[in-house]
């Protein structure tokens, strides 16, 4: 139990340390960077979830994926404009009042909720059981997402392709 | 660590995206905001998952996972395609269709 709760404040920390350096940061390739430390420690909390299955999703799709497209556009975009991407934000004000007016909200659902406790054991035999929901009952939302996929990987390919 | 925890850190994530969203002039760096409050509705998915015992909420987070690999894509593109017409991605700039 000691293990899990110092575990997820470590993961918590790097997890939120990331985020406001994504936002913050002035070189946007900088904030690619601490986006892939976010999405990696977002897969610790997976893993203190007891969800194994997500955590290699996460890696693979999201922090192995997602990074490599995004610094693919930082380097097409930065090398068309011959200067480097320092990015500013404008409005950080309004920005911070909305955000925060946004996190009472749910912070203030968050506290009227009747605290849960988990079940003694995960779903045993997670990554079986994901697969044979994914054949089953939700067999047609995968055949959907597979064909979300192809369109929306033909669409940017069609889209960023080189002009001719 | 209670469900509310998770929440919590789930809820400042989606917060600090939003303002990131906000605030960014930079059209990549909107799309760096958007990643990161996907990402905190994941955390959501996945503790609600553990705390119900249910499967549906990891199969959903598996979803959501793969359609945003594919906005990404897609978002992408478009910057590019944007900046290749308009040679900027700074949001601001981008007002051809204001009134």
């Amino acid at each position: 139990m000691i293990v899990e709760t110092v575990g997820f404040a470590v993961v918590a920390v790097v997890l939120l340390a990331s985020s406001l350096a994504v936002v913050l940061t002035k070189n946007l390739f900088h904030a690619v960077l601490y986006l892939a430390a976010a999405l990696v420690s977002t897969a610790g909390i997976f893993l203190l979830l007891a969800s194994p299955f997500l955590f290699a999703v996460q890696l693979l799709l999201y922090a192995g994926g997602v990074v490599t497209i995004v610094v693919f556009a930082i380097m097409l975009t930065e090398r068309l404009v011959g200067e480097r991407i320092a990015q500013t934000s404008r409005d950080i004000v309004n920005g911070a009042i909305v955000a925060a007016a946004v996190l009472v909200a749910v912070i203030g659902f968050l506290v009227q909720a009747p605290a849960m406790t988990p079940p003694a054991t995960a779903v045993a035999e997670q990554t079986v059981a994901i697969g044979k929901a994914l054949v089953g009952p939700f067999a047609v939302p995968l055949e959907l997402l597979g064909l979300l996929l192809v369109a929306a990987l033909l669409g940017a390919v069609y889209f960023a392709r080189a002009e001719d | 660590m209670g469900l509310h925890a998770y929440l919590t850190l789930s809820a400042l994530v989606f917060a600090i995206g939003l303002f990131g969203v906000l605030t960014r002039r930079n059209a990549i760096g909107i799309l760096l905001g958007i990643e990161l409050m996907l990402n905190a509705v994941n955390i959501n998915l996945v503790a609600f998952s553990r705390f119900t015992g249910d499967l549906g909420g990891l199969v959903f987070s598996l979803f959501t996972i793969s359609i945003t690999v594919a906005e990404v894509a897609l978002g992408l593109a478009i910057v590019i395609v944007i900046f290749r017409v308009r040679k900027t991605v700074e949001a601001d700039r981008l007002d051809l269709l204001r009134g």
